[in-house]
């Protein structure tokens, strides 16, 4: 229950405007840029298109200082002169950037719509999930009458966090709050320029999280209860930014099992971890955006960046659950800095009717004795198309690194395909590197032998499908990893005839 | 109990069975050999309602139900079991779950709520101890890396746990070693009883001294082409076949 205040609390953030004499002042100052223009954004959606007063304007509205709106113009401006990446293995209609608004304020609930307005199938998915009936209504954006009780545990969890002097935050508000820390960790790890769309989240960028633990800490709870209902109101342009000080730890889950049918078609993200010295992140993604329908018609095109730095002895932990999605491009990775840090990504990949899943990760290896650890597990049905793409790279000076990869791939029927591509460099002649591949599809044979053991077909790939990802899926934490198992199995209903 | 008449299947337009009738009453024990690719195999699955094999003429019924539109996992429901040949492997799913899993969507279809973990536990080291199976060994992935008799035992156990009305044990006995043999035996005659009923695939006498059936029959070329008491087994072990595929050439 929880979770609603939350989304509560985080829709509340972004409508209210503080209005300092400061900001009045600075708001002057750009006046020209936004003159004949400002009308225009006074309503809640933005129209359509992408140029400097649209991010300026965005930059207004979320009452950012001018450092920020800067940031975001240089963004643009790298933006502008980039391509759109064309090497993935995903092949889809080119989205038109001028023909996407790029605001839109967040919906309050109809307080005339109730959960008999909504698709029965999505119902029957969200039962099949075990999601509440009231987290139902917020995810269909019903109005939900229980606050009392989410009252009391969400200042709770905010008592607990503050006394431990843990910033967890919207990053809208965090900018303000917390500039001196925003400022100096925003794109040290994904830069600007990084790559296309991560210019274009830089610029245009809406929402998102921000976390910070203090040194020495231990996060006491995964940041997850506390977040899950928020992710599924969040926009098209993500931002995270979540830095663990010196020897903390945290754990955060983001994603949302429940599907999302989000009308917005391009999702182009970006997530930063900074992992100081001795510093370990635990980070878990459950996707479950609308893959589209099973002609292949809608569906989210999925562009994300995520990418974390580890400083000396730190330790980073990517474990990720795509299911969704019509098209994915996603390569979580790490930038092992400082000597003996630890890199690991751990990921289930599902695609089934026509969606399209370019993943994988890179591995940095920059600091001596740093370690990573590669697992993918890919799972494809239908007509479906799933790549791993992967990068390992050893630098000169990072004596004695070590890596381990171990790609497998599970097919179900013969439309689909799966892909692998390794890629190694290193440069360092004391590298250890192991790479494993394997393929296999499911067979009649073990479904027959389910079968006479009294499983039927549906739950027989379920069985074989968890026990293929299991490794993966015990990197979770418990209560994601029944959703993600539960999903898991939904996802690739109806796959065998 | 089980009940085949005048059954004929084929896969790939290819008829592998041509014509089998069998009685098995509960309490019975009956053993099947015949030469390698008389359709013993097949005649199990498709008892089991592997839908590999197509039934184009006559009918299994099993205590007075025709089986025709039964699904596999609906048979097993119904206390079909078949010991397969060869069990395939399942990987990352551990024998505990696996069986799990089997035993709750049986009591699913009969209305039943899952086994309470306390049970299970309970019946899993029974079993266990039935089968001298170590429980680490449970833990493993199903049948993955088991050995050629350990994939045998395993088998039997699965069948222990689910105690099924018929039980098709396809070449049990063919990789146990001789310790196991005895082990999986006295395992197979404790569980039965004369509400049950267990058809032995097999080709060698050795195991029918261990558990005595009170039927033999020989299959060849997709039909039943003789049956007797235990001591046909003994004069198949002394003369092979050839005897018989002359008699039934003719
Ligand atoms: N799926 C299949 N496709 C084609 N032929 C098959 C198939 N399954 C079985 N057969 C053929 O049917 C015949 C009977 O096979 P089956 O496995 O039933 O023999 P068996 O009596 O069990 O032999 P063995 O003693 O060697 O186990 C063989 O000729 C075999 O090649
Ligand atoms: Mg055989």
């Amino acid at each position: 229950m929880s979770k609603f205040l939350t989304h509560f609390l985080f829709t509340y953030y972004i409508e209210y405007m503080a209005y300092t004499e400061e900001e009045l002042k600075k708001e002057l100052e750009t006046k020209e840029y936004e003159y004949g223009f400002y009308t225009d954004i006074e309503s809640d959606t933005f129209p359509v298109g992408l140029n400097e007063e649209i991010v300026i304007a965005i930059s207004k509205k979320k009452e950012e200082p001018e450092w920020m709106t800067q940031w975001r113009l240089e963004a643009f401006r790298i933006w502008e002169s980039m391509e759109e990446p064309t090497w993935a293995n995903v092949h889809y209609e080119k989205p038109d950037f001028q023909k996407i608004s790029y605001y839109s304020a967040p919906k309050s609930a109809d307080p005339n719509k109730t959960l008999d307005d909504v698709d029965p199938d999505l119902l029957e998915m969200y039962r099949k999930l075990g999601i509440s009936v009231d987290e139902q209504k917020k995810l269909q954006n019903v109005a939900v009458d229980i606050v009392v009780d989410s009252v009391s545990v969400a200042t709770t969890f905010k008592k607990t966090l503050a006394e431990k002097g843990i910033i967890f935050m919207p990053i809208s508000e965090a900018i303000k709050e917390h500039p001196e820390l925003v400022k100096k960790y925003i794109g040290s790890v994904v830069p600007q320029k990084d790559n296309f769309y991560a210019a274009l989240n830089s610029a245009v960028f809406t929402d998102g999280s921000f976390c910070y633990i203090p040194k020495g800490v231990r996060c006491p709870m995964e940041l997850s209860t506390y977040f899950r209902i928020n992710q599924a109101g969040t926009g098209q342009f993500e931002r995270t930014l979540l830095i663990a000080d010196e020897d903390s730890y945290v754990s955060y889950l983001e994603g949302c099992t429940a599907p999302s049918r989000d009308e917005n078609q391009l999702h182009a993200a970006v997530v930063e971890l900074i992992a100081l010295d001795g510093a370990e992140i635990k980070y878990s993604t459950v996707q479950n955006w609308f893959p589209g329908n099973s002609e292949g018609k809608g569906g989210v095109f999925n562009f994300v960046t995520k990418r974390a730095i580890c400083e000396k002895n730190a330790k980073v932990s990517w474990t990720q659950v795509e299911t969704g999605s019509a098209v994915t491009w996603k390569y979580p990775s790490c930038i092992l800095k400082g000597d003996n840090s630890i890199g690991e990504f751990y990921s289930i990949a599902v695609t089934n009717n026509y969606q399209q899943a370019d993943t994988g990760t890179k591995m940095i290896h920059l600091g001596k004795n740093t370690k990573s650890t590669i697992i993918s597990k890919g799972i494809s049905a239908g007509k479906s198309q799933n790549s791993y793409r992967g990068l390992v790279q050893i630098n000169s000076r990072a004596d004695g690194a070590r890596n381990f990869s171990q790609c497998d791939s599970l097919l179900m029927g013969n439309e689909c395909g799966a892909h692998t591509f390794p890629y190694i460099e290193a440069k360092n002649k004391t590298a250890m590197i192991e790479h494993e591949a394997t393929t296999s599809k499911i067979g009649e044979d073990q479904i027959f032998y389910c079968n006479q053991r009294g499983i039927d077909t549906e739950k027989a790939i379920a069985l074989i499908v968890n026990g293929f990802s299991k490794e993966v899926l015990n990197k979770l934490p418990m209560e994601f990893a029944v959703e993600a198992q539960k999903l898991l199995e939904i996802s690739l209903e109806g796959s065998v005839g | 109990m089980l009940k085949i008449k005048d059954l004929h299947a084929s896969v790939d337009d290819k008829e592998i069975l041509r014509g089998i009738n069998l009685e098995v009453k509960a309490g019975e024990v009956h053993a099947i050999m015949g030469p390698n690719g008389s359709g013993k195999s097949t005649l199990a699955s498709v008892i089991a309602g592997n839908e590999r094999f197509e039934v184009t003429q006559g009918s299994i019924e099993l205590s007075g139900e025709d089986l025709e539109e039964v699904s596999p996992e609906e048979r097993a429901h119904k206390g079909v079991f078949l010991s397969f040949q060869y069990p395939v492997e399942i990987p990352g799913v551990s024998v505990t779950n696996f069986m799990k899993t089997a035993i709750n969507e049986s009591r699913k279809a009969k209305g039943l709520e899952d086994m309470p973990a306390k049970d299970m536990l309970k019946l899993i080291r029974e079993k266990s101890e039935l089968l001298e199976i170590d429980r680490k060994f449970l833990s493993r992935s199903l049948n993955e890396g088991f050995s050629g008799g350990e994939k045998k035992r395993n088998e039997i156990f699965q069948m222990a746990m689910l105690e099924p009305k018929v039980a098709i044990l396809d070449e049990t006995d063919s990789g146990l070693d001789i310790d196991a043999l005895r082990i999986v035996a006295s395992g197979v005659n404790k569980l039965k009883s004369k509400d049950n009923a267990v058809i032995l695939i097999t080709h060698y006498q050795r195991l029918l001294e261990y558990i005595v059936p009170d039927f033999v029959h020989v299959l060849h070329n997709g039909k039943i082409v003789k049956s007797g008491g235990k001591e046909l087994a003994l004069e198949l072990e002394e003369k092979g076949y050839d005897w018989l595929k002359q008699e039934t050439a003719v």
